[in-house]
């Protein structure tokens, strides 16, 4: 049984530990092979310093004077109903790096480079192109949905572009003494690499939460394993003494005993690697999910057997092991040869022990605390996550002891007494099991809370944000302007929404112009602000800024921001933006218009009575032959919004429930070792007249009284856990900050779980007992033992 | 007649089929007397001691004590017969290590209900317990261990002591104390003592003496 525990806990701890890292691999490796539109922000690059376009003779300017820069022209363009991000790019000039289809092979340069064109998409994206362009298309797995790569003579074809590109791509090498930009292209600004959208940059930290749950999977599978190798050396030790004392040198057996682990922790982590596979099979079309949703990373909802991640699996398990099992080996060679050959009162309570624990628990405590004060960044708040989860379960067992105690104090009867006693003796041998429950629970409440807190304020948030009944996307801005003309006399209100793609502080963002109406007064969502910031933004006078860069760039009410065309803004209010990781602002529609000619003007709101919406949307499609994706309806957006919201915390909630599942088979462990060296502790309770029934029912009752208190501890340790992933990390991640909301009922029924797995992990223990055979019990008060 | 066994049969099952370790064993215990039960190892002595507890069952025969018949009675009634009738001494002690000197002294007789605080004063002050109440049984030496042990079965007052070679892990000066030590307190709480031992010189000490050989008195 031991072994089979031991071979479980291992490849289970292992098992996750890879799925999550095979999904981690699968989606950083997905982000080097994603599209153009990725890999540019993988570089360095010339963008201009208002507007959207940059002259070709500045381009050409900037090639003469030495520098080795590329150009790209990008824009959407509508081939019948498909809409596509076309990419223009010239193989001739771009650094390789920068190019994200292969041109080299047979006679695809030339056929690129014709006049006829050759355009790379995605496979699905190819099968939606079939009859809608003449172009020529091929398939480049590589790309992601939704981009067309074309040569960039053709791009300006498709995209009317004239003379005139987006953005020169800058290669990482450049000749020394060509002369500096400002004297060359001055109404250019440099974009340092990591200035650029880096999608692995945004991503890390949803991958570092994957990491760390994962990571506390293993821990948790790994306290399976150190509980069974502890319990199983502690009943070798007869035969270990008795092999000592026949003449086997310590090293030897320590040596051997090692040997046997290693074998072991390979056959463990070779079913885990696979096991491993399988959760990752499952995770990862949730996974692409969410880091689409979220960042509009395309990750391929299918997984690469990678031998790194075998090789990594299988050290893991080995590493895992080694560490679970040092201690017992350590004992094993100091074994005194001359002790008596009885199993050593292991479950003995050692107040040292707990005390030592409470201090370490403490220090732990305090760390995590200068690391709040001190620390900045993702990793400073796992940090805090990681002293705090520790922290609290290095405290649980001499918690445990103390109410305990309480209870032996208090409790009247002999059986009730012993009940305690004995409860109070059994926590040394739970504890390890009982730790992991707590983290798993803990970790279940923090993350149930936060996800619970995230979804009231991101629902709230929605409700205001989307105001408007219908959201039209037009194909240009001519058909825009005709749509808001036929639209204007027949509803209540039309609101244009002008944006400029754009650099704001140093990031990726979008500037927002927006009409002067009482929809966005009323609801829009503004965390903070002055007293007439609507007035000020109608009037031009200032802008407000979204949540993630008032925090990224530590501004606020009263700051200024400098905009493109060296115009400086006054901050009047910070709103709130969740689900978006760019910085975005938001000025007066006729400022924007104004100050910036070229930015988009093909968006617009509608307000217009609930009930002829849908009538509306029928009409607009019909008149002005609309295909789909033009217009939305406000309960689409949601609909669609919340989707995102739920996918995004799908894998969350699949590996908080592994994660209790693992703590519950830990817990098992832990009895069902237990049950086999407890004998002599129970019978002679029921030498003195106790049925065997009704000591497995008070073993039963132990294990669920042990679970509940696990479960009441877990409660404060999950919502701090909670409120640090709310205030911390994050903040640090995403850039928003959230109100932390309270679930009872959420805990009631985890709570209910808790006892659920407490109950199943006892039951074949409590069963086994409840029919023991009295020989069994006999054996412990026989004199020949 | 507080014991009579008759005809008391028992085998064990083992790989190599039915191994009969009791074949019809029959012997008498008045209330108030004592009976050393002798025997070289493997001659069913200590089997018979759990057949009368109601550790175990037998397989025939029939074994009367106080009034009922132990092999009709089911688990609950063996039990109970053990809470209230019975008091078992054993060479390994069998303390109960989670409780203290003071807890384990008392833990059967509550069980019983039959608890007198007097008499476990009285107890532990003749067994020289007096200055080790608050100690748990890891923190005794044998001898003092068994002394508990001696204490907890008689302060529930039991009709009938059991004692499985209770001095059988002391050394024999240590022994001849602890074991002086009970015959004067069962005297004194007027129950009777079934004692298993390998000594003869112990069991001497006796009011009566069976002898088994290969599970038959002889």
């Amino acid at each position: 049984m031991q072994l089979v525990m031991l071979l479980l806990g291992l490849s289970v701890a292992t098992a996750l530990w890879t799925g999550v890292q095979a999904i981690n691999a699968e989606a950083r490796a997905s982000y080097r092979e994603a599209s153009f539109a990725v890999a540019s922000g993988a570089v360095a690059q010339l963008v201009p310093r208002s507007g959207t376009s940059i002259p070709v003779t500045t381009y050409v300017a900037l090639r003469r004077a030495g520098w080795l820069v590329s150009p790209i022209l990008d824009g959407e363009v509508m081939f019948d109903d498909v809409r596509i991000n076309i990419v223009g790019v010239d193989p001739l000039t771009s650094p390789r790096e920068a190019l994200a289809v292969e041109l080299g092979t047979d006679d695809t340069l030339e056929r690129f480079l014709s006049r006829e064109g050759l355009m790379f998409t995605s496979a699905d994206m190819k099968d939606r192109l079939a009859g809608a362009t003449t172009l020529p298309v091929a398939v480049d797995d590589g790309l992601s949905d939704g981009v067309g790569i074309v040569d960039i003579g053709q791009a300006q074809a498709l995209l009317g572009a004239g003379d005139t590109v987006s953005r020169l791509i800058v290669a990482p090498e450049q000749p020394d003494g060509r002369p500096p930009l400002e004297v060359v292209a001055p109404d250019l600004v440099f974009l340092a690499r990591s200035d650029a959208t880096d999608l692995a940059r945004l991503t890390d930290s949803f991958h570092l939460n994957l990491t760390a749950f994962g990571l506390l999977a293993f821990v948790v599978g790994l306290f399976i394993v150190y509980s069974t190798i502890g319990l199983a050396f502690e009943q070798r030790r007869p035969v270990f003494r008795t092999l000592r004392a026949l003449g086997i040198p310590a090293r030897v057996l320590t040596g051997l005993l090692l040997l046997e682990l290693v074998f072991l922790a390979l056959v463990a982590g070779l079913a885990g690697v696979v096991m491993g596979y399988g959760v990752a099979v499952l995770l990862l079309p949730d996974v692409s999910a969410t880091l689409r949703g979220l960042y509009g990373a395309d990750v391929p909802g299918t997984l690469e057997l990678r031998a790194s991640w075998w090789l990594a699996g299988l050290g893991i398990a080995v590493l895992g092991t080694l560490v679970s099992s040092a201690e017992s080996l350590w004992r094993v060679s100091r074994l005194p040869m001359l002790a008596p050959a009885q199993p050593r009162a292991w479950a003995r309570a050692s107040e040292t022990t707990l005390a030592a624990q409470a201090l370490l628990a403490l220090l732990l405590f305090a760390g995590g605390l200068a690391a709040l004060v001190l620390g900045s960044g993702v990793v400073a708040g796992f940090t805090v996550l990681a002293s705090l989860l520790l922290g609290a379960a290095l405290l649980l067992p001499g918690l445990l002891a103390g109410v305990v105690g309480l209870g032996q104090g208090l409790a009247h009867g002999p059986l009730a007494q012993w009940f305690w006693a004995d409860t109070r003796q059994q926590i040394p041998g739970l504890s390890l099991s009982l730790m992991a429950l707590l983290l798993a629970l803990s970790a279940n409440i923090g993350v149930g809370t936060m996800v619970g807190s995230f979804r009231l304020t991101f629902v709230a948030f929605l409700d205001q944000r989307l105001a408007a009944e219908l959201y039209v996307e037009a194909r240009s801005p001519e058909e825009s302007a005709s749509l808001q003309a036929w639209l204007a006399p027949r509803v209540d209100a039309v609101l244009p929404i002008a944006v400029l793609e754009t650099e704001l502080a140093g990031q990726a963002g979008q500037l927002l112009g927006v009409s002067d109406h009482a929809t966005y007064r009323a609801n829009w969502p503004l965390l903070q602000s002055a007293p007439d910031a609507w007035d000020r933004l109608a009037q031009g006078e200032a802008i407000l800024i979204n949540e993630q860069l008032s925090r990224r760039e530590n501004l606020g009410v009263g700051d200024r921001l400098e905009l493109p065309g060296q115009w400086t803004a006054p901050i009047a209010g910070v709103f709130a933006d969740y689900g978006n990781p760019a910085a975005q602002a938001m000025v007066g529609l006729a400022t924007l218009q104004a100050r910036y000619p070229e930015a988009s003007q093909t968006r617009f709101g509608v307000r217009t009575e609930q009930a002829g919406v849908e009538a509306l949307q029928t009409e607009l499609r019909d008149r002005f032959d609309l295909p789909d994706g033009v217009i939305v309806d406000q309960a689409s957006l949601k609909r669609m919004g919340l989707e995102v919201f739920e996918r995004t915390f799908a894998v969350t909630a699949a590996l908080n429930v592994l994660t209790l599942g693992v703590a519950g088979l830990a817990l098992f462990a832990s009895l069902m070792t237990l049950s086999g060296i407890r004998l002599p502790q129970l019978a002679p309770v029921w030498a003195m007249g106790i049925t065997r029934r009704r000591l497995a029912m008070l073993e039963m009752v132990r294990t669920l009284a042990l679970a509940a208190l696990t479960f009441a501890a877990a409660v404060p340790v999950g919502l701090a856990l909670a409120w640090v992933l709310l205030d911390v990390v994050n903040v640090e991640a995403f850039g928003w900050k959230l109100p932390l909301h309270l679930f009872p009922l959420d805990w009631v029924q985890l709570g209910g779980l808790a006892l659920a797995a407490a109950l199943l992990a006892a039951a074949i223990p409590v069963r086994r007992l409840s029919r023991l055979a009295p020989s069994d019990l006999l054996r412990v008060f026989a004199n020949e033992r | 007649m507080l014991l009579a066994l008759q005809k008391v049969e028992k085998s064990f099952a083992t790989s190599e089929g039915p191994l009969k370790v009791l074949h019809g064993i029959d012997l008498q215990l008045d209330a108030g007397s004592s009976l050393a039960l002798t025997g070289e190892s493997g001659s069913g002595k200590s089997t018979v001691l759990h057949l009368v507890a109601g550790l175990d069952s037998a397989d025939a025969g029939r074994i009367e004590l106080a009034g009922r018949n132990v092999v009709e009675l089911d688990d609950a009634g063996r039990a109970a017969l053990r809470r209230g009738v019975v008091g078992l001494v054993f060479q390994q002690f069998n303390l109960i290590p989670s409780l203290d000197v003071a807890s384990n002294l008392s833990f059967q007789a509550r069980l019983a209900d039959r608890h007198d605080k007097a008499w476990q004063t009285e107890l532990a002050r003749r067994l020289g317990l007096s200055g080790l109440l608050t100690r748990y049984p890891e923190q005794l030496s044998g001898g003092q261990q068994q002394r508990v042990a001696i204490g907890r079965t008689l302060a529930a007052r039991p009709q009938l002591v059991l004692a499985d070679e209770p001095t059988g892990n002391l050394d024999e000066e240590t022994g001849d104390d602890v074991l002086a030590l009970m015959l004067s307190l069962v005297r004194e709480a007027g129950a009777s003592l079934l004692m298993v031992t390998h000594s003869m010189r112990l069991a001497d000490q006796l009011d009566g003496r069976v002898h088994l050989k290969s599970g038959r008195v002889v």
